[in-house]
């Protein structure tokens, strides 16, 4: 009797480590099986997933309940999952784990453009519908993606900012988060475009430096920004940790007023540098609508209103109508101009995010 | 060693020979303290801007944080132990002090720091009682609570940070005042070293560290609680944790829940930089402060030289890497010396 047992059980093993093969590998085996189980699928509310870059980032919480705002809005059921650390291999794993859930959509803010493309691609295999949002993931690893806004015209409004306060004369810095962060490079490269253009001719970009989003090694930069370049005129940072550590620097040495300051950051962290006069004002967008608008794309995706090609439209909720354009390989769904934060509103922003 | 060579006229120009390099050395991280001249003259050359008055105190006001843990892992390191869970107890105390003060502004800063250290001692505590009381592994203990620190602080924090507005103007205070033109955390620093020396060198239960560390079984025997002193260590090592999380909050003017995550590397970095050995036993104070000035200088000295950051990262290793190297060269010429002497 126990043989009997022990071979029953062995078969079991067998099947199902031969099981766990078939749903890694991609294509038809894949496919079939989430056709066995779409019945159960279908019951309950379709499953829409978020994935953050890393957990404990406030601007990302703002950004899932958005996202939740919205998947609540056409009754599906929303998963927020970000992995401990900004890493693409914790992405990878809940990616994974999403997967075998078998949820219809994941939305992510990618860690990194390319190594999350195995992952991805598995996903799109398994009929799930795959959206980056943020920091975007190459074209070949989603259906589309959500910008925040333009980063055409990120780079012209703190180019043009930049140039309000410095008099449209001087030496300027960028301090971004790391160099491989995908979102920051498009920006500086679209502030280096628009510097080309003649009424920016008295303006010397000087230096692209990286604090790597982390508080020590931000304020390690703006230091020697200031003492490399004694006649820096102004610093933009279009990161939440880098603007607040440059700020917290220029407050400390007593700057306020002779380095102007901006960039992109959240209004809490930022608070008391604009209500200082230490960064005269900045940008940022609003994280709730980027959610929000992540998620009504997941949801006109799964339901079948549109495909994710250039020219499609869809309704977007409290946003109104939004159209799907070009993006280099990909397709891209874009919020708009950022929004501006000075003395006058960083008061009633403050509190919210 | 000294009457024994006394006592040996004969030799007596052998070890003359041999003196000039062994009384320069006599000091083990010799080999480091010259590294550090070197880089420093480097960089001087590079960005004259280096050597300024500024970029020093800045220089230092950057590193007495690390160069605090430092001090604190030495002593861990030295009873054979690592504790990887400093960034997350600084983090944990940072967070917790600074929801406290941003509820309360009227909470005073020196209250500030008591209610860190307090909560770092409880969080060492708990590491302590499962390394000496359980026998857990170091290793694994720490990065256990390591996880279950960072995962409190998430919890506490609900996600959310504290930012600079919601702290009072005298808790930011703490790390941007000076008391005679020194900054208070400069101060901090010294004032925890000075102790340290004390500690290490001139009382009984300092020297007992060492001895856990270097002989565990001839400790007890002597009659040293094994157990007592390691829950010691790692109880300072919480300690000076949530210490470093108040004053880390206060000179960054924010609290977030990913402060200082794997800042433990660093201060490694520093202790085995310093001469401290992993194995146990052996670690002076001189040389863990050599090391985290080191790992300070490299901060801050690379953004001013313009290397592209693509290369910061490998050259950072690289100098970490020659200098230990060099260190240990230097250190196996003393200890060549003092066998020799020993011979005669």
């Amino acid at each position: 009797m126990k043989k009997y047992w022990a071979l029953v059980l062995s078969l079991v093993l067998v099947f199902s480590v031969l099981s766990a093969c078939s749903q890694g590998s991609p294509g038809g085996n894949a496919s079939n099986g989430s056709d066995g189980d779409s019945q159960s699928k279908n019951d309950g509310p379709k499953k829409y997933a978020f994935i953050f870059k890393n957990t404990g980032n406030p601007y990302g919480e703002k950004m899932m309940e958005g996202f939740e705002e919205a998947i609540n809005e056409i009754g599906g059921e929303a998963i927020l999952r970000a992995p401990d650390q900004p890493t693409a291999e914790g992405q990878i794993q809940i990616i994974e784990q999403l997967i075998t859930q078998q949820v219809d959509s994941i939305v992510i803010a990618g860690n990194d453009p390319d190594a999350l493309q195995p992952a991805l691609t598995k996903a799109m295999n398994a009929g799930i519908e795959v959206i980056s949002v943020d920091s975007a993931v190459n074209a070949d690893s989603r259906v589309t993606h959500v910008n925040q806004a333009d980063p055409e015209a990120i780079g012209r409004i703190q180019i043009e900012a930049v140039s309000e306060m410095i008099g449209g004369k001087g030496q300027i810095a960028v301090l971004s988060a790391t160099s491989q962060a995908t979102n920051q490079n498009l920006w500086i490269e679209y502030m280096q475009k628009e510097l080309e253009k003649p009424e920016y001719k008295d303006i010397e970009l000087v230096k692209v430096a990286y604090g790597d989003d982390l508080r020590d090694k931000s304020v390690s930069e703006t230091e020697a920004l200031l003492k490399t370049y004694p006649d820096l005129k102004a610093i933009i940072a279009p990161t939440t940790v880098g603007i607040a550590a440059a700020g917290k620097v220029l407050t400390d040495k007593g700057l306020g007023g002779k380095i102007a300051l901006t960039g992109l950051g959240l209004p809490s962290e930022m608070a008391s540098y604009i209500e200082s006069g230490v960064s005269p004002w900045m940008y940022l967008w609003n994280p709730i609508d980027v959610g929000y608008a992540a998620g009504s794309t997941a949801a006109a995706l799964v339901n079948g209103d549109m495909e994710g090609k250039v020219g499609d439209t869809f309704k977007a909720g409290r946003l109104g109508e939004k159209e799907v354009v070009e993006d280099g390989d990909g397709t891209q769904v874009m919020l708009g101009e950022p929004f501006k934060f000075d003395k006058e509103n960083i008061g009633e922003w403050k509190d919210v995010y | 060693m000294a009457v024994h060579t006394a006592n040996a006229p004969a030799a007596e120009t052998a070890v003359k020979k041999e003196s000039k390099l062994a009384s320069l050395a006599r000091f083990r991280e010799m080999g480091l303290l010259a590294f550090i001249i070197l880089l420093a003259v480097g960089v001087q050359i590079r960005n004259p801007s280096f050597l300024t008055v500024e970029n020093v105190v800045d220089m230092a006001t950057n590193t007495a944080i690390l160069s605090i843990l430092a001090v604190g892992m030495m002593l861990v390191l030295v009873t054979r132990g690592i504790d990887l869970s400093i960034g997350a107890t600084l983090a944990l105390s940072g967070m917790l002090v600074a929801q406290i003060v941003s509820a309360n502004s009227s909470f005073s800063p020196l209250l500030a720091v008591l209610t860190g250290i307090g909560i770092g001692i409880i969080c060492g505590l708990v590491i302590g009682g499962l390394v000496s009381w359980i026998g857990v592994l170091p290793i694994i203990a720490t990065l256990a609570m390591m996880n279950i620190y960072r995962g409190f602080t998430y919890m506490v924090s609900d996600g959310k940070w504290i930012s600079s507005y919601q702290m009072p103007e005298s808790f930011v205070g703490i790390a941007t005042s000076s008391v005679f033109g020194i900054n208070t955390l400069i101060l901090i620093a010294l004032f925890i070293y000075a102790s340290a020396y004390y500690f290490i060198s001139h009382t009984r239960t300092g020297r007992q560290i060492y001895a856990v560390g270097s002989n565990p079984e001839s400790a007890k025997i002597t009659g040293i609680s094994e157990k007592k002193i390691l829950m010691l260590v790692y109880t300072l090592m919480g300690g000076l944790s949530g210490l470093c999380g108040v004053l880390w909050v206060s000179k960054f003017a924010s609290a977030q829940g990913d402060t200082a995550s794997g800042y433990e590397l660093s201060v490694i970095a520093a202790c085995i930089l310093g001469g401290v050995s992993i194995a146990g036993g052996s670690g002076k104070l001189g040389g863990v402060i050599l090391g985290a000035v080191l790992i300070g200088i490299l901060n801050n000295a690379l953004p001013l030289m313009n290397v592209s950051p693509f290369w910061q990262k490998g050259i950072e290793g690289t100098i970490i890497l020659v200098a230990v190297l060099l260190n240990v060269a230097v250190k196996r010429g003393v200890e060549r010396n003092h066998l020799l002497r020993r011979r005669i």
